[in-house]
C-alpha cells in the first residue's frame, strides 16, 4: 500500500507547488497590474497615509500635511486658501492637479533621489515621508498681484527676467483647494462639482492654460521683427488714419479714430508709444507673414515651454495668412493667441538683453530632513532678438510709459518699460485689457504680464485698467530685497 | 476490551543515526531505542512561540510605537497553552513525529496575531465612526484554541491505539452523516452568508462538517480496509484500463451522491469537493487501482457540470472567477476576490509589515480571506513560508502513513493528510484566483472554532499513527494470532486478520 501513498504525497506536493507558483505570479509578476486597477482603492489609502512633503513659497508653507485623526493619517492643508491654488493645485482622494500632480513622485516620497532617507526608514520602521518642493514664488509679490487684480477675471504673471524664475502667478477667479482635499468623499466631490460647473471657470489657471488675443502687446513682436530686419526706431513708417487692407473692402482704423504722427507717416518709436494700429499693420504687411511668424516663434509661440510643471496651453501665431490677415495679426488680432505666461516671457527676453530664459516654478527640492537635494539652475531658452534690438525696444517701451498709453504704470524714481494692449474679441464684448512690461528698465528685476478679461467689466484700455495692476506688482517686486 | 498498550523501550542516549532518522521522519531501525523526540519537539515549540511573540511585538510596535512587557506574558501564555499539548504527546505518544505539533503552533500563532490585528483595525474604525466597538475575535479564538488543545489531549489520551477506531467504522459513518445533516434541522441550524453549515447555541456557532469530515474518514478507512480486496478485483479491461465490477461501484456512487447532497442542501461547494476528493484518495490507496481515479474524475466532471447548470450560485462563483475584472464584477460578485487580490499585490515581495497594511479592506479578512491579509502584511515571503509549513505537515502525515504497520492506519493518515492538503489548496487557490472561490477555512489560521478544534483532532490522530509507526515492531511471539476475547467484546463483526 505504500506505492499509492507515495503517489498521493507527490500529488499533494504538486498542489503546493501550484500554490507557490501562483503566489509568485500574483505578488510579484502581476502586482503592478493589480495595483493600477481602477477599482483598487489601496493606492489612495496608501498615499493618504504618508506624510506628504510641503510646498513652499519662500518660507511660507502653501501646502502641507498635518496629522489627522480620521481613517487616513494625514490631512492636506492649504493655509492661504485661494492665494496659491493655481500653483499648488489640489490633492484629492482620487486625483491631483498643479504642482501636487506634477511633483507627486517627489512629494509622496517615491522619487529615487529620496532613496537615502527611505533606506534609513526601512530600519527605523518609520513611514516613508515625502520631500518638500520650494517654489520661486515671492509671497509679497503674489499677495500684491492678487490684491491688484481683485475680483476681476484675469491673470498676472511676474518673472525674474535674468533667470526665468516665476515670482508671482495669480489668476482670478480662483478657488480654495481645502474642501477638495477633504477625506469625506461627499464633501470633496461636492466641492469639485460646484467648481467645475461654475461658468467663471475658477479651476482654470488663466496664466498658463488660457490663451487670449494679445492685441497691441503683440506690436512688440512686430517691432522686434522690423528692428531685426534693418529698421530703426527713428525710421518713419506709413501711418495713415485708415488703412485699406489688401484684397479686402475692410478699412482698418486707429484706436478711437486717433491720428498717428502727421497722418501720413510716423516714427516707429512714436507709433509704439501711442500704439498706432495702421503703422504696425502696414509694417506687418511689408515684413510679410513669414517674418512675423519666425519672430513670434523665436519668442516661443507655436510651442509650449519645456519642463514646465503646470499644464500649458500653446500660444499660436497662425500660418498661411493673406495680406489682410497679416495686417491684423501684426497688431495681435485675427487668430493670434497667447497665454499671459508667454507675454511675460516676451518682455522678459527684451529686458534680459534679448536672451529668453526658460520659465521655472520650482527652485529647490528638499528631503524630509529639510536638506537640499537639488536646485534649479536657470537655463537659456533662446535669443529671439539681438542685444541691440533689445536695447532699442527697451527705449521704445520706456517712451510708452513716460509719454504714451502706459503712463499709469509709472513708478516714482524707477524707469519702467512697457506696452499696453486692448484686445478685441468678438462683437458685443468689452475688450481685454493688457499690460506687459518690466522694471527698472536699465537693470530689470521684474517682468510682468497682466490681463484683465473684458476690461474687468469697464469700458477702458489696457493703459487704464491693466497698467495700474502691473505697477503694483512691479512695485512689490522692487520692494522685495 | 482494547489491545494491550505497546511496551515502550527504555530511554537511552541517542546515536547520530537516530537523529538522522528522526528528522528524516523515518521509522527507527529495529533494535534501537527511542531518541529524545520530545526534547526536540520542545525546542521547536519554543521557536514557534518566539515566532508568534515576535509577530505580536512587531504588530504592537506598528500600532502604538512602543513595546510593553504584556506582549511577552501573552506570548508566554500562548506557549504554555500549547505546552500542555506537548506534555500530552510526551505522555501518550512519546515516539510520535516531533515536527508536526510545532509547525501547527507556528501557524496558529500567526493566525491569532492576524486576527488580533484585524480586531485593532475594526475597533479603530468603530472609534472613528463613533459606533460600538465590536467584541474581540482574537479573544474568542483564543478560547477556541484552548478548547482545541483540550480536544487534542483527549484524542491522544482516549485513542491509545488508532486501530481501535476501525471497530467503530459503521457507527462513525452514521454519526458523520447525522452531523452533516444537523444544520438543516430547524431550530439549531443557522445559515451564515448563504450557506447553511452552522449550528448555533447561544453566542457560539459551530460547523459540524469540519468534525464530520474526520468521522466519515474513519468510516471510509475502516470500510475500505475490509473491502479493499473485493474492490480491487478486476472484471474486465476497457481500452487497457481495468474497470471494477459494477456492483462494487456502490460505495463510490454513495460518496458522490452524499457530497452532491451536501452541496444541494447546504450550499457548500468547498466541503463537497473535500469529501469527494478525500474518498477518492482513500479508495485509490486501499485498492492501488488508478481506474478508480478515472471513474472519480468522470463523476466529478458530471457533478460539476450538473451543479453549474442547476445552481445559480455555482454559476455566479464560476463567472466571478473567470471574469473577476470584467464589467461590474469587481464591485459586485467578485468584490471580495478582487479586494483580496489587491491585498496580495499590495504586499508584494516582503509585505507591508504587520499592522502597516490595510487587510481590513477585504471582506471576511479574518476567516476565508485571511491568506490575503497575511499576503499583504507578510508578503510573498510570508505566504511561501506558510505554504511550506502546510506542506511540511502534509508530508509528515504521509510519512506516518508510510510507516504505519496496518492498512487502517495507512488509510487514515493518508486521508487526513490529503484532506488537509486539499483544503489548503482549495482555500488558498480560491483566494488567489487559481480556482473558483469556495467557502473553506484555512486550517489553524482562520478565525473559527470548529475549524481549529477539528484540525487539532486531525493532528492528534496523525501523531497517534506516527507514534505507532516509529516504535519497534511488537515481538510477534507474544501476540496471539487470534484473541477470542477481543472478538467477543467487539462491537462490530470485523475480524482482525493482521
Amino acid at each position: 500500500m505504500n506505492r499509492p501513498v507515495r503517489k498521493v504525497a507527490v500529488a499533494c506536493l504538486v498542489l503546493f507547488a501550484a500554490l507557490l507558483v501562483n503566489a509568485n505570479w500574483l505578488q510579484v509578476g502581476e502586482a503592478s497590474d493589480l495595483k493600477t486597477q481602477p477599482t483598487n482603492g489601496r493606492q489612495i489609502t496608501e498615499r493618504l497615509e504618508r506624510e506628504r512633503g510641503t510646498i513652499l513659497a519662500g518660507d511660507v508653507e502653501i501646502a502641507r500635511s498635518t496629522p489627522s485623526n480620521d481613517q487616513y493619517k494625514f490631512q492636506r492643508q492649504y493655509p492661504a486658501g485661494t492665494l496659491y491654488s493655481d500653483i499648488t493645485g489640489y490633492y484629492t482622494l482620487f486625483t491631483a492637479a498643479g504642482l501636487e500632480r506634477s511633483q507627486d513622485v517627489f512629494l509622496s516620497g517615491d522619487d529615487d533621489r529620496l532613496l537615502a532617507s527611505r533606506v534609513t526608514g526601512l530600519f527605523t520602521n518609520k513611514q516613508r515621508r515625502g520631500g518638500s518642493v520650494v517654489t520661486t514664488i515671492l509671497p509679497a509679490v503674489q499677495q500684491a498681484a492678487a490684491q491688484a487684480l481683485g475680483n476681476r477675471k484675469g491673470a498676472v504673471v511676474a518673472l525674474d527676467p535674468s533667470t526665468g524664475a516665476i515670482l508671482a502667478m495669480v489668476t482670478s477667479p480662483s478657488y480654495d483647494p481645502s474642501p477638495l482635499a477633504s477625506h469625506t468623499e461627499k464633501t470633496a466631490t461636492g466641492a469639485y462639482g460646484v467648481l467645475s460647473g461654475d461658468p467663471a471657470q475658477p479651476l482654470l489657471n488663466r496664466a498658463t492654460q488660457q490663451t487670449y488675443p494679445p492685441g497691441s502687446t503683440f506690436k512688440l513682436i512686430t517691432a522686434a521683427a522690423a528692428l531685426s530686419h534693418g529698421r530703426h526706431p527713428d525710421d518713419r513708417v506709413p501711418a495713415p488714419d485708415e488703412l485699406a487692407l489688401p484684397l479686402s473692402t475692410v478699412r482698418l482704423p486707429n484706436f478711437g479714430g486717433e491720428r498717428c504722427g502727421d497722418g501720413e507717416t510716423d516714427t516707429l518709436t512714436h507709433a509704439l508709444t501711442i500704439s498706432c494700429n495702421t503703422a504696425f499693420a502696414q509694417l506687418g504687411i511689408n515684413l510679410g507673414a513669414e517674418t512675423l511668424r519666425q519672430q513670434a516663434e523665436a519668442f516661443g509661440l507655436n510651442s509650449t515651454f519645456p519642463d514646465f510643471p503646470l499644464q500649458q496651453a500653446r500660444s499660436v501665431f497662425p500660418t498661411k495668412l493673406d495680406g489682410a490677415q497679416t495686417a491684423q495679426s501684426a497688431i495681435g488680432q485675427y487668430n493670434v493667441r497667447v497665454t499671459p505666461l508667454q507675454m511675460a516671457e516676451v518682455v522678459a527676453a527684451i529686458a534680459n538683453g534679448g536672451t529668453e530664459m526658460k520659465p521655472y516654478l520650482v527652485s529647490e527640492l528638499r528631503g524630509p530632513d529639510k536638506k537640499t537635494i537639488s536646485r534649479t539652475d536657470p537655463k537659456e531658452l533662446g535669443k529671439p532678438v539681438s542685444s541691440d534690438v533689445a536695447a532699442e525696444l527697451t527705449t521704445m517701451m520706456e517712451s510708452v510709459v513716460t509719454s504714451g498709453t502706459g503712463r499709469k504704470a509709472r513708478i516714482d524714481g524707477v524707469s519702467v518699460a512697457g506696452k499696453t494692449g486692448t484686445a478685441e474679441h468678438g462683437t458685443g464684448e468689452l475688450p481685454h485689457a493688457w499690460f506687459v512690461g518690466f522694471a527698472p528698465s536699465d537693470a530689470p528685476k521684474v517682468a510682468v504680464a497682466v490681463i484683465v478679461e473684458d476690461g474687468g467689466g469697464e469700458v477702458g484700455t489696457g493703459g487704464a485698467i491693466a497698467a495700474p495692476v502691473a505697477k503694483q506688482v512691479m512695485q512689490a517686486a522692487l520692494d522685495t530685497p | 476490551m482494547t489491545r494491550p498498550p505497546i511496551p515502550l523501550p527504555p530511554l537511552r542516549r541517542p546515536r547520530s543515526a537516530d537523529l538522522t532518522a528522526t528528522f528524516a521522519g523515518l521509522p527507527l531501525p529495529q533494535g534501537t531505542d527511542l531518541p529524545p523526540y520530545r526534547r526536540r519537539e520542545l525546542v521547536l515549540l519554543v521557536f514557534a512561540g518566539v515566532l508568534a511573540t515576535s509577530a505580536l511585538a512587531a504588530l504592537t510596535f506598528a500600532d502604538i510605537g512602543e513595546l510593553s512587557l504584556g506582549i511577552f506574558s501573552i506570548g508566554l501564555g500562548f506557549f504554555c497553552l500549547w505546552a500542555l499539548a506537548h506534555l500530552a504527546v510526551r505522555r501518550f505518544a512519546p515516539a510520535a513525529d516531533p515536527v508536526l505539533l510545532p509547525v501547527v503552533v507556528a501557524l496558529n500563532g500567526l493566525g491569532l496575531v492576524m486576527i488580533y490585528r484585524l480586531d485593532l483595525a475594526k475597533s479603530q474604525a468603530a472609534k472613528q465612526a463613533g459606533t460600538h466597538i465590536p467584541p474581540s475575535a482574537a479573544q474568542v479564538q483564543l478560547v477556541w484554541t484552548l478548547l482545541a488543545v483540550i480536544v487534542f489531549v483527549l484524542v491522544l489520551a482516549l485513542v491509545r491505539d488508532h486501530r481501535n477506531l476501525a471497530r467503530y467504522a459503521y457507527t462513525a459513518g452514521l454519526v458523520g452523516i447525522v452531523g452533516l445533516l444537523l444544520p438543516i434541522v430547524p431550530g439549531i441550524g443557522t445559515s451564515i452568508n448563504g450557506a447553511r453549515l452552522w449550528l448555533r447555541v447561544g453566542p457560539f456557532s459551530f460547523q459540524p462538517s469540519e468534525v464530520s469530515k474526520i468521522i466519515i474518514l474513519i468510516f471510509f478507512a475502516g470500510y475500505l480496509e475490509n473491502k479493499r480486496d473485493v474492490l480491487s478485483l478486476a472484471s474486465r479491461s476497457v481500452l487497457g484500463v481495468k474497470l471494477p465490477r459494477a456492483r462494487d461501484l456502490g460505495p463510490v456512487l454513495m460518496a458522490w451522491l452524499a457530497s452532491l447532497g451536501i452541496l444541494v442542501v447546504q450550499n457548500d461547494l468547498g466541503s463537497s469537493l473535500l469529501f469527494f476528493g478525500m474518498f477518492m484518495v482513500v479508495l485509490y490507496v486501499a485498492t492501488e487501482r488508478a481506474s478508480w481515479f478515472l471513474i472519480g474524475f468522470v463523476l466529478f466532471m458530471i457533478g460539476a457540470v450538473l451543479a453549474h447548470s442547476m445552481f445559480s450560485h455555482v454559476q455566479v462563483r464560476v463567472d466571478g472567477w473567470l471574469h473577476a475584472f470584467d464589467g461590474d464584477n469587481p464591485s459586485s460578485t467578485s468584490y471580495q476576490l478582487v479586494q483580496g487580490l489587491y491585498g496580495f499585490a499590495a504586499g508584494g515581495m516582503t509585505g507591508t509589515g504587520l499592522g502597516e497594511g490595510h487587510p481590513q479592506k477585504v471582506p471576511f479578512a479574518n476567516t476565508d480571506f485571511i491568506m490575503a491579509s497575511l499576503g499583504e502584511e507578510l508578503g510573498l515571503t510570508g505566504v511561501m513560508a506558510i505554504l511550506t509549513m502546510y506542506a511540511l505537515i502534509v508530508l509528515r502525515g504521509m510519512r506516518a502513513a508510510l510507516g504505519a504497520k496496518d492498512p487502517f492506519g495507512k488509510l487514515l493518515a493518508t486521508g487526513l493528510s490529503f484532506t488537509l492538503a486539499l483544503q489548503v489548496f482549495v482555500q488558498v487557490g480560491g483566494v488567489m484566483r487559481l480556482i473558483p472561490l469556495t467557502g473553506l477555512t484555512l486550517p489553524f489560521v482562520s478565525y473559527g472554532g470548529s475549524s481549529i478544534v477539528a484540525n487539532a483532532a486531525i493532528i492528534a490522530l496523525l501523531l497517534r499513527v506516527s507514534d505507532s509507526a516509529r516504535r519497534a515492531p511488537e515481538p510477534a511471539s507474544d501476540a496471539p494470532l487470534f484473541d477470542p476475547g477481543a472478538v467477543a467484546d467487539s462491537p462490530t463483526q470485523v475480524v482482525k486478520t493482521t
